[in-house]
């Protein structure tokens, strides 16, 4: 390895390290970390809809992941997955919630 | 990720909680229709004593005074006068097979909004004006309309209007599927959705007469009274599908298709506490 | 078809009071439909009431005004019976006129 091709590596190793740091997550997504967080979000959507409660907010996360996928950035397609993975997992949890608690609103 | 989705979850929770601490709890769950409708009633005329009841039908109108003088003005001149001719030319054509609107309904569809919607024992389920349109097209060999608006908007502004002043007299009957539609709509009403967390009851019961944006919100006593609407906001008419639907994704929740099982539902239901409140559609709003 | 105008006049004293609705879709050009694609411009481009055969209102409308227009507005002169002729044309070449009694 000439000396050049060693500053090189130890440079790339460096700035994904400072990525790291900088956003406390791993180091650039592949294509299968994609298809594991979509796989996933489409899941909590799909159970969403299930119960009659999807968010537009996480259907639309949904759209912008594969969108992102489609273009060949899978941080983005990663991190629009789990923003709807979440955002889909809080409209169950809200829909489980307010099983009994809609009473509370009633007019009696 | 994970973290944020718990101290989300914490906050529903915590919201949860307050409210219900707030509120009494509730002990009997037996439906009682007849106690529901006293009940909704007496929240609004209390909550509005200088309304009259019968003024609810207005919405926003009954509550704000500038709004008030402003409508008197538009109602001389009503924007929904077009929707209304074209509604009267659908309703009088002729199908294909030779009939007409008027053969699917009682009395020849006039003056027969107030009984809408109504629980089809046959059918099993709720029927509304909006369904029963398109299923009087659809047995005569007709294409449906559009739930939204355009043509559904015309024949139902038209069916409201000769109407007008009938207070809505929707019926219960003693049938326990009925009686689980009516429930099941109250429930809609009440349940908290989309990722705003509103029920139809935050704005429509908790915030009528006050302002969201520049809009004073209406109350929901009365609101389907007015329907369909010709809404300045849209440009032109809806009808209940439409308010169903876009009220569903302002709170980004996303909606269901029109005349699902629970928007019928939550016709029935809201359209049975306001009964003795008269028919006052087409309406306008800003 | 229906005609696109609905008017009423109303004569009181020395003065009479116009209100007019206009269908039609006043599409600015800027706006775009559920496809994506750029719906063309189609406004109106003038509306004339006359009297008597000598005008008493004209407007020069553009895309910035509002679809389904309402037009209000009062001049000297009409009497009860009277009759009133309203027109307009689009920037389409499209037009329509309508008459209506001064009541």
């Amino acid at each position: 390895m000439s000396n050049r091709m060693m500053r090189l590596a130890t440079l790339s190793v460096l700035s994904a390290l400072l990525v790291a740091g900088a956003t406390s997550a791993c180091a650039a997504s592949t294509e299968a970390d994609y298809k594991t967080a979509y796989a996933a979000a489409d899941a909590a959507n799909n159970e969403a809809g299930k119960l009659r409660n999807q968010w537009t907010t996480a259907v639309k996360a949904l759209k912008e992941a594969k969108k992102a996928a489609e273009a060949g950035d899978f941080d983005k397609a990663v991190a629009e997955s789990k923003k709807s993975e979440m955002l889909s997992k809080a409209a169950i949890f809200q829909t489980n919630e307010q099983k009994d608690a809609w009473k509370q609103m009633e007019i009696r | 990720m994970r973290l944020t989705f718990r101290s989300a979850a914490a906050g529903l929770i915590l919201a949860t909680l307050t409210f219900g601490g707030a509120q009494m709890s509730h002990a009997a769950d037996n439906p009682n229709p007849p106690a529901d409708l006293k009940a909704f009633q007496k929240y609004f005329t209390d909550k509005f004593p200088k309304v009259k009841l019968e003024d609810f039908v207005n919405g926003p109108y009954s509550m704000d005074e500038g709004l008030y003088k402003q409508w008197k003005e538009k109602e001389e001149f009503p924007p929904y006068e077009f929707a209304l001719d074209a509604g009267k030319e659908l309703f009088n054509k002729p199908f294909k097979n030779g009939k007409s609107f008027a053969d699917c309904f009682p009395n020849k569809g006039i003056g027969v909004r107030q009984n809408y919607p109504y629980f089809d024992e046959k059918q099993g389920k709720v029927v509304t004006l909006e369904l029963a349109v398109n299923q009087c097209l659809e047995s005569n060999g007709e294409k449906p309309f559009s739930y939204t608006k355009d043509d559904m908007a015309s024949v139902t502004a038209y069916m409201a209007f000769t109407s007008r002043g009938k207070p809505f007299d929707i019926k219960i009957p003693n049938d326990p599927r009925a009686l689980a539609a009516y429930e099941n709509g109250k429930r809609y009403f009440y349940t908290r959705r989309g990722q705003l967390n509103f029920s139809c009851a935050t704005c429509h019961v908790q915030s009528p007469g006050d302002h969201i944006r520049a809009e004073v919100l209406a109350p929901a006593l009365g609101i389907l009274n007015a329907m369909p609407i010709y809404r300045s906001e849209w440009g032109g008419m809806g009808t209940i599908s439409r308010r169903f639907t876009s009220c569903n994704s302002q709170v980004r929740a996303v909606p269901l298709k029109p005349q699902d099982d629970e928007y019928r539902d939550l016709e029935y239901y809201l359209s049975y506490v306001s009964n003795g409140l008269p028919i006052s559609g087409p309406g306008a709003r800003p | 078809m229906a005609s696109t105008i609905r008017v009423r006049a109303t004569s009181s004293g020395d003065t009479t009071e116009v209100q007019a609705l206009i269908q039609h879709p006043m599409d600015s050009g800027f706006v775009k439909n559920a496809a994506g694609a750029l719906i063309p411009p189609h406004f109106i481009q003038q509306v004339t009431f006359e009297h008597g055969g000598k005008p008493v209102f004209v407007a020069d409308w553009g895309p910035a005004v509002s679809k389904d227009p309402y037009v209000k507005f009062s001049f000297k002169g009409g009497k009860k019976g009277d009759e009133l002729k309203i027109s307009w044309v689009d920037n389409k070449g499209v037009s329509d006129s309508s008459t209506a009694k001064i009541q």
